[in-house]
């Protein structure tokens, strides 16, 4: 599904500032697939996904979707195939714009026409699907009144709406209260499940990294240290992780243990 | 006298509506507004100077003005500099544009030719020419206004507005924003322009330092608009754009005539439309908090209401 051949991204080249982010990075994300991605912060893990997304444009190597080179195409093309939900509950909604103007918006990819979509079967439609969170008497309030776990939890609904094939989930329980956060991650299981959708998600959270998919990344200073899946990984423990990560690392890391929280 | 304001209030409405779109829809702070409403009334006069019809003439002021208004959009695309700065661009730009469009004269007179008003007028022979100038104006005026409320309606319109309220949610859903800008802004300054070429008919002359100041009269009109009452559906929002318009002309219509009893001449008048922005925004961020406090208030008890489901 994606195909990552070399990537590298620096960001500032020349300038005193020049940092490497990703350096020479592969990855190979099969059909199906749930990926969660760790590793402490400045590992790349999100320059990974704004590369994927094309937030940012490659410094060198190639991205393939579906054997079709993106590296070049503009961030909102790609996003025909890529749903991505941020950990910012604010980036996925139009807080000036109704709950049911937002879910419109979101129900198909691509140029709108001026057709008028909005309808009283399309409203039906949408309470019964608002239903899970406790918003299905809401549609004509603005999405700027609800609460981070509301927007994120709609968001996730209009991304699943638009059908993506893939969805990248940048850390988007991060900002969330526990209970809240865990809501928006049954929901994420369910769709996911539902929809047999690729999925690659940054996590903090070992303990859900080892539980929750089919593949582990670890990243660390721009380079996948550590990839597991199928048995490999059903066997894996938060100690083993944190034992594999000192190992590869080869040094004590009281400052990453305190990063990632078990 | 009193058809007098609204007919003016209604010519600036269509443009306190223009601006509503950049401004308030698409959060654009546009100032090609300035330029375009004098290029509208430009080639509107100049068009029926020349004898070409009137619906033309308008037709004319608006593709000018949204042809002003891409150039602003492909600006501030391409070079990445921010919308305010490549409004001002465009705006300094058809201050020459508009020039050349009069044949290199500062004003053209449009009193020997037959305006839109007159046409009205004539369409109504039985009644006082300012009440057919009225009749006729609010027509328009109540056209665009359906076209508008149609227009955010639709899907593309809906789009228009989650630009304004968050950019990476349009790129998340597959849309160009730079296109979505280009029309935008483009609408918008082609209602502005179409203002300014109506506006030229009713005061008799077109003039190339129309659009002066016209950016924070329209600003006034669109907080006056918003005092009146709050909503978040289109119509309502466009229905007080208007209404905000009338009021600020009735405003300055009154300072005008009993403006000298404090000592208030027209040269004051701009220092006061920015200070009535000023004390509109003032206002506006305290209700802004009031709502906010009412809002977390109403959130609290519907907490209290169905406690299970999503804080």
């Amino acid at each position: 599904m994606i195909e990552i051949n070399n990537l590298t991204k620096v960001f500032y080249p020349g300038t005193v500032n020049e940092k490497v982010a990703l350096e020479n990075v592969s990855l190979n994300v099969e059909a199906g697939e749930i990926v969660c991605v760790i590793g402490s912060n400045g590992s790349g893990k999100s320059t990974l996904f704004n590369l994927i997304s094309g937030s940012y444009p490659v410094t060198n190597g190639q991205i393939i979707f579906k054997d079709k080179d993106v590296t070049k195409m503009p961030e909102y093309k790609r996003a025909q195939y890529i749903g991505r939900i941020f950990q910012d509950p604010t980036k996925g909604t139009a807080a000036n714009m109704t709950i049911e103007d937002n879910l419109i918006t979101a129900s198909s990819k691509g140029w709108k026409s001026l057709k008028i979509s909005l309808n009283n079967a399309r409203r039906k439609e949408f309470k019964e699907l608002l239903i899970p969170i406790g918003l299905q008497e809401r549609l004509k309030d603005n999405v700027g009144l609800l609460s981070g776990g509301q927007r994120q939890a709609l968001t996730l609904l209009m991304t699943i709406m638009s059908n993506p094939e893939v969805i990248l989930l940048d850390e988007h329980t991060a900002a969330l209260d526990p209970r809240n956060a865990d809501i928006v991650m049954d929901l994420t299981q369910k769709y996911i499940a539902e929809k047999n959708l690729t999925a690659m998600m940054v996590t903090h959270n070992m303990k859900f990294a080892i539980e929750f998919g089919t593949r582990l990344i670890m990243m660390d200073e721009g380079k996948i240290i550590l990839d597991v899946k199928g048995e490999e990984k059903k066997r894996l423990t938060v100690e083993k992780l944190l034992e594999i990560f000192k190992n590869i690392k080869n040094e004590e890391f009281t400052n990453d243990e305190g990063l990632l929280n078990v | 006298m009193l058809e007098g304001i609204f007919v003016d209030g209604l010519i600036f409405s269509i443009m306190v509506i223009g601006i509503l779109i950049s401004f308030r829809v698409m959060d654009f702070a546009d100032l090609t507004c300035e330029g375009s409403v004098a290029a509208g009334a430009a080639i509107a006069t100049v068009h029926i100077v020349n004898g070409g019809s009137i619906i033309v003439a308008l037709l004319l002021a608006f593709l000018v003005g949204a042809l002003a208004g891409g150039v602003t959009a492909v600006i501030h695309n391409k070079f990445k500099i921010p919308g305010l700065l490549a409004g001002i661009l465009t705006m300094t730009m058809l201050y020459s544009i508009n020039l050349r469009i009069m044949g290199n004269r500062a004003n053209i007179p449009l009193l020997k030719s037959e305006t839109f008003f007159d046409k009205v007028e004539n369409l109504f022979p039985f009644l006082p020419s300012s009440v057919a100038s009225l009749i006729g104006i609010t027509l328009v005026v109540l056209l665009i206004k359906a076209v508008v409320d149609i227009f955010f309606r639709t899907d593309l319109g809906l789009s228009l507005g989650a630009l304004g309220g968050n950019e990476q949610m349009v790129i998340s859903q597959g849309i160009n924003p730079e296109y979505l800008k280009i029309m935008g802004i483009g609408v918008s300054n082609g209602l502005i322009a179409l203002s300014g070429g109506l506006l030229a008919q009713y005061q008799g002359f077109a003039d190339g330092n129309l659009g002066q100041g016209m950016i924070v009269q329209g600003l006034a009109g669109i907080m006056i608009g918003e005092f009146l009452f709050s909503s978040n559906r289109i119509s309502l929002i466009t229905l007080r754009a208007i209404l905000g318009a009338i009021i600020y002309k009735a405003l300055m219509f009154l300072g005008r005539k009993y403006g000298y009893i404090i000592h208030i001449t027209p040269n004051d008048f701009k220092l006061l439309t920015g200070v009535l922005v000023i004390i509109s925004l003032w206002v506006a961020s305290g209700r802004s908090k009031a709502s906010a406090r009412s809002a977390k208030k109403n959130a609290i008890q519907r907490s209290l209401d169905r406690t299970g489901e999503i804080k």
